[in-house]
């Protein structure tokens, strides 16, 4: 492997991709389906933060909110309002869906943030199952609201009539590519700023180019928070617009 | 040998995948750019579209993202 | 391919430097179950409790606002009208006022006119008396002088060895106090 290739030679240890080594909590066994392993910490230490805000930060149900009340209510009122002008009125009923989604992804991502955590969302299973699960429920809607007429979605009938069968063609691909492109963004992304991170963190080593080292770290850090919010805040808004082809598939 | 030499190429590919991480850059670039040239000369209208802007990032990093992939599948999965 | 020698060597994987753990199919079923039950999880907590008991605070603010803006314009209505009945009052009671102080100089005028009038009534009187008296005195006066110098002009005739005669010293007198 290139890592130990480089370990060996200037006596640096990269290792970027052990944080994503999924291992049991407890012993050593092999990971079964029901292993408790790290995976299963944090995203239950995930369910809790869910819980901790829009539950426990809104017990008091007050008319003048509190701190935390009000974080609540914001989540609230942003995803609400991205599915009504994203999806459109009718789109407003799915709702529930997309906040779950949103609020765990956010929270498994920063939860990623905090040193030596281990990222969930990271992992194209986690965000394959999630990409899938959008993918499916837009389809089986489309096709349960529309019925056959859904597959108009792929047929342009503003282009001329001789482009239509080749852009049918791409339609059909690129709506093939959406749960792809979907998981792998935010695997991609999460996994992509912990590596970076862990390289600057094994340069930190170095002496001469530690200072150098912990700043960039510092920087990247900032920047992963920020992508941490987009990254959930573009997978909640396609998941909208998805839902939109669902809904209204005739452009 | 001969693993060596699929090694080496699974490499150099996978340092040529990454080019393709510069053309969603320049891709992203350009739609905020042009999102940002927009948006000074009618603020009012910018608000709004602000999630427009958003999915159009989203759409230029997937191919970004694309190319990231194939690089890491040359490095760890050939 | 990478991953296989993973899954089948997965118990010291910490010790090498691996692969991608990403790809690590071994894994996949665990993540995968683990995943779904987390999201079942949150789609619960959301749906049942979180959900509609923001939705309802958020209505409750709403209508809260709503009532105190109603009650605020109730309140401003109310205060125009204070002003209003203000402004009234005040109007009336100054015209009550004015009305009271026209009332009090006219009640103050009469009993002036009234004591004036007494009083000129009272001074005319009492100079009418006084020259009465003056009169009196004056009249009293001359008598005295009458008698005075009717008994000097009978002394006087007496002393020049005359005799008195009364009736033509009373008439010497009437003539000179005449004159």
């Amino acid at each position: 492997m290139a890592e130990e290739a480089k370990g060996a030679e200037g006596g640096l240890e990269f290792h970027p991709m052990d944080q994503f080594i999924v291992k049991p909590l407890f012993g050593d066994g092999p990971v079964g389906m029901f292993t408790i392993t790290n995976v299963t910490l944090w995203l239950a230490l995930a369910v809790l933060c869910v819980y901790g805000l829009m539950v426990i930060g809104t017990s008091r149900r007050a008319i003048v909110p509190s701190r935390s009340q009000s974080i609540a209510e914001l989540a609230y009122g942003f995803v609400y309002q991205m599915v009504e002008d994203v999806a459109g009125k009718d789109g407003v009923k799915y709702f529930p869906y997309i906040i779950t989604l949103f609020l765990f992804i956010v929270f498994a991502n920063f939860l990623g943030l905090i040193p030596m955590a281990f990222t969930t969302t990271s992992h194209i299973a986690v965000t394959a199952v999630l990409a899938m699960a959008v993918f499916l429920t837009v389809t089986i809607l489309g096709f349960v609201l529309h019925g056959i007429s859904f597959l108009k979605l792929f047929w342009i009938s503003s282009a001329p009539l001789a482009l239509r069968p080749i852009l049918a063609l791409i339609e059909v691909i690129s709506y093939f590519v959406r749960p792809l492109s979907h998981s792998i963004r935010l695997a991609g992304n999460m996994m992509a700023g912990h590596a970076v991170i862990k390289v600057f963190a094994a340069f930190a080593a170095v002496l001469a180019i530690s200072p150098f080292a912990v700043l960039a770290i510092t920087a990247i850090y900032a920047l992963e928070v920020l992508v941490s919010f987009i990254q959930a805040y573009v997978f909640a808004i396609l998941t909208c617009v998805y839902l939109r082809d669902a809904l209204h598939p005739h452009h | 040998m001969e693993g060596d030499i699929v090694q080496m190429g699974a490499y150099i590919g996978a340092g040529l995948a990454c080019t393709g991480m510069g053309g969603a850059a320049v891709g992203v670039g350009h739609v905020v750019g042009n999102f940002l040239s927009g948006a000074l000369r009618n603020p009012s209208a910018a608000g709004g579209q602000t999630a427009t802007m958003f999915i159009g990032i989203a759409f230029a990093e997937a191919l970004g993202i694309f190319s990231f992939l194939v690089a890491l599948l040359l490095m760890f999965a050939v | 391919m990478a991953e296989d020698t993973h899954a089948t060597d997965g118990m010291d994987k910490t010790a090498e430097a691996p692969g991608m753990p990403q790809l690590d199919f071994s894994t996949f079923d665990n993540q995968i179950f683990w995943l779904v039950i987390a999201l079942v999880a949150i789609y619960l907590i959301l749906n049942r409790i979180a959900l509609p008991r923001i939705a309802s605070v958020l209505a409750e603010r709403k209508g809260t606002v709503t009532n105190d803006i109603a009650k605020a314009e109730e309140l401003k209505q109310a205060a125009v009208t204070a002003e209003e009945n203000y402004k009234k009052a005040l109007a009336d009671a100054r015209a009550e006022a004015q009305e009271i102080v026209a009332k009090a100089k006219a009640d103050i005028q009469a009993d002036l006119d009234d004591a004036l009038a007494k009083a000129d009534a009272e001074i005319a009187a009492r100079s009418a008396e006084s020259e009465k008296a003056i009169a009196e005195i004056r009249a009293g006066a001359m008598d005295a002088v009458a008698e005075v110098a009717r008994e000097t002009a009978a002394e006087l005739v007496a002393v020049l060895g005359g005799k008195p005669d009364k009736a033509a010293i009373d008439a010497a007198v009437a003539e000179r106090m005449k004159g």
